[in-house]
C-alpha cells in the first residue's frame, strides 16, 4: 500500500543536504510551510539556495533560515519589503546572493521546469536592467527575452487537505506558487492542515495530483501571531 | 485646489467601464475599488490568485487564507475564483487584464514607466510590477504630480531605471488627467481652481491641451483646501 505520509516535519526535511536548491511555496501566510521551515532550521543544512516570492520576515521561517546563515542564495521577486530585515542585513554585508526575478517570470520558470520545457521567451523585462545577459529576440514584432527553467532538489509547500497518495487540496489563496512548485523538484513535501482518507477529496477538488508529491505531513497550524506576512508584491 | 489621494482614486474609478478586469497596485490604486458604484460589474484581480476580490475584510472577520497582493485581508464578491500563480500571470502577461492601476516614481512623455527602483535603494525588489507594465492592455498611473520636494515626475525622459518602456496610457495626479499619445502628452482635465498653464508649470515634459480640456468633475470632499504644491515654485 502506498503511503506518503510522514509523522513529523523532522523526518520530512531529514534528507536535505548542504548546497541544496529548495522551492519554498506560499505568498504571505497562505501556502507557506512554516513548520517544515522551522524543522529545516533545526536540521542544519547550509549553503542553501532558496526560491520564494519574498525574503521572509523577522527571524521566523525563511527569515530565520537566512538569519542563521544557512542561505547562500535567494531567488525572489520581492525581497525589499521593510519586514525582510534578516535578508537585507545579510545582503548588504555581502553574505547572501540575490537573483531578482519578476514575479510572473519566477512562476513560469518553475512551471517550465515541472513541464519539461527548456525555457521560454517573455516580453517581461525586455529593455530593462533585468534583461542584462539574457538572449533577446523579436517575436511577432515584440522584443522578448529568454528565461530558463528553474529546477530544484526539494519543494516545500503547504496545502489544506491531503491524503496518503499525495493528492492535495488548497483553500482560497493558498495555491499561488505551490501548484507549479510541486511539479518542479526531485522531492516534494507538503505540510497539510488535515490528513484525510483516500477518496474523501473529490477528484474535482484535487488541485495537485499525488503524482507530483512525495511526502505529506499533517501539522497543527502555527498560531497566526507567529506567521510572517510581510513580503509585499 | 488639488485632489486628495481618495480623489485621485475616485477619478480613476469613474473611467473603469462595466465588465472590465482590473489589477490594482499598492497605495492610491488600492483605494480605487472603494469608488465603484454598487451594481457596476468591475472585476478586481490580485496576482496571488484571486479574481473577483471584494473590499478589505472588517476587523474580526479576516480569513487567514484570503489576502491580497499587499498582504491585506480581503473579501470576495459573488462569482470570484481562485487559481495558481502561472494562471494568474497568464491573465496579466497574456493581455486578459484590461487595466492595471499602478503607482509611479516617474513617467515619460512616451509612456515609459519607472516605479520599481527608488534612488538610493540598496535592496532591489520588482514583484509583479514588470509583468503588469508589460502585459496589461491599459496601464493607468496614479501619483502625486510632483515629488515631496516639488520636483516634476512627468518628464521628457525618465531618470530612474525603467519598469517597462512605452506602457502608460493615462496619468491621474492630484492636479490633472493626462493622456499619453503617439504625439506626446495631452492634458484632458485639471483640478478645480487650476488651469493648463499652472499644470504645465509643474510638468517637465511639454503638454498639449486637448480641445475639450476641462476642470475635473469631483465632489468637493475629494479636494484639498489648498494646492498640494506651491504654484510656480
Amino acid at each position: 500500500m502506498v503511503d506518503k505520509t510522514l509523522k513529523t516535519c523532522e523526518e520530512a526535511v531529514a534528507d536535505v543536504f548542504d548546497g541544496a536548491t529548495i522551492l519554498l511555496g506560499g505568498f504571505g501566510d497562505p501556502g507557506l510551510p512554516g513548520q517544515l521551515l522551522e524543522a529545516l532550521r533545526r536540521q542544519g543544512a547550509k549553503n542553501l539556495t532558496m526560491v520564494h516570492n519574498g525574503a521572509g520576515g523577522g527571524t521566523h521561517s525563511l527569515g530565520g533560515l537566512i538569519h542563521d546563515g544557512k542561505v547562500k542564495k535567494l531567488i525572489a521577486s520581492f525581497p525589499s519589503n521593510p519586514g525582510n530585515q534578516s535578508f537585507q542585513e545579510k545582503y548588504l554585508k555581502g553574505e547572501v546572493e540575490l537573483e531578482l526575478v519578476p514575479q510572473g517570470t519566477l512562476a513560469e520558470r518553475i512551471r517550465a521546469a515541472g513541464a519539461g520545457l527548456g525555457g521560454f521567451f517573455t516580453p517581461t523585462g525586455a529593455g530593462t536592467d533585468l534583461a542584462a545577459g539574457k538572449e533577446s529576440r523579436t517575436l511577432d514584432g515584440r522584443e522578448m527575452i529568454f528565461e530558463k527553467p528553474l529546477h530544484a532538489d526539494f519543494a516545500f509547500v503547504r496545502a489544506y487537505r491531503g491524503d496518503r497518495l499525495g493528492n492535495l487540496n488548497y483553500r482560497m489563496a493558498m495555491r499561488n506558487f505551490n501548484v507549479p512548485m510541486c511539479t518542479a523538484a526531485k522531492v516534494t513535501v507538503a505540510e497539510i492542515d488535515e490528513l484525510v482518507p483516500v477518496g474523501s477529496i473529490d477528484p474535482e477538488d484535487v488541485h495537485t495530483p499525488g503524482i507530483f508529491v512525495d511526502h505529506v505531513v499533517e501539522v497543527v497550524r502555527i498560531p497566526e501571531y507567529l506567521v510572517i506576512t510581510t513580503e509585499g508584491r | 485646489m488639488s485632489l486628495t489621494r481618495n480623489g485621485i482614486a475616485y477619478r480613476v474609478a469613474s473611467d473603469l467601464p462595466e465588465g472590465s478586469y482590473v489589477n490594482l497596485g499598492i497605495g492610491i490604486p488600492t483605494l480605487v475599488s472603494d469608488y465603484i458604484p454598487t451594481g457596476k460589474d468591475v472585476f478586481f484581480h490580485s496576482e496571488n490568485g484571486i479574481l473577483g476580490m471584494g473590499k478589505l475584510a472588517e476587523p474580526g472577520k479576516e480569513d487567514r487564507d484570503l489576502i491580497n497582493a499587499g498582504k491585506q485581508y480581503v473579501t470576495l464578491n459573488p462569482g470570484a475564483s481562485f487559481f495558481d500563480h502561472p494562471t494568474s500571470f497568464s491573465m496579466i502577461r497574456g493581455g486578459h487584464i484590461n487595466y492595471a492601476v499602478l503607482g509611479a516614481l516617474e513617467v515619460a512623455a512616451n509612456g515609459d514607466l519607472a516605479n520599481w527602483r527608488t534612488p538610493g535603494e540598496k535592496v532591489p525588489g520588482v514583484g509583479g510590477a514588470m509583468d503588469l507594465a508589460f502585459g496589461v492592455q491599459n496601464v493607468l498611473v496614479t501619483m502625486t504630480h510632483v515629488t515631496n520636494k516639488g520636483k516634476p515626475k512627468i518628464l521628457s525622459k525618465c531618470t530612474l531605471p525603467l519598469t517597462a518602456p512605452r506602457c502608460v496610457k493615462r496619468i491621474y495626479t492630484d492636479m490633472a488627467v493626462i493622456d499619453v499619445t503617439p504625439e506626446g502628452l495631452v492634458l484632458r482635465e485639471f483640478a478645480p481652481g487650476l488651469d493648463p498653464k499652472t499644470v504645465q508649470s509643474q510638468t517637465e515634459a511639454p503638454l498639449r491641451v486637448a480641445p475639450g480640456c476641462k476642470e475635473m468633475d469631483v465632489p468637493a470632499g475629494f479636494l484639498a483646501p489648498q494646492p498640494a504644491v506651491k504654484v510656480g515654485g
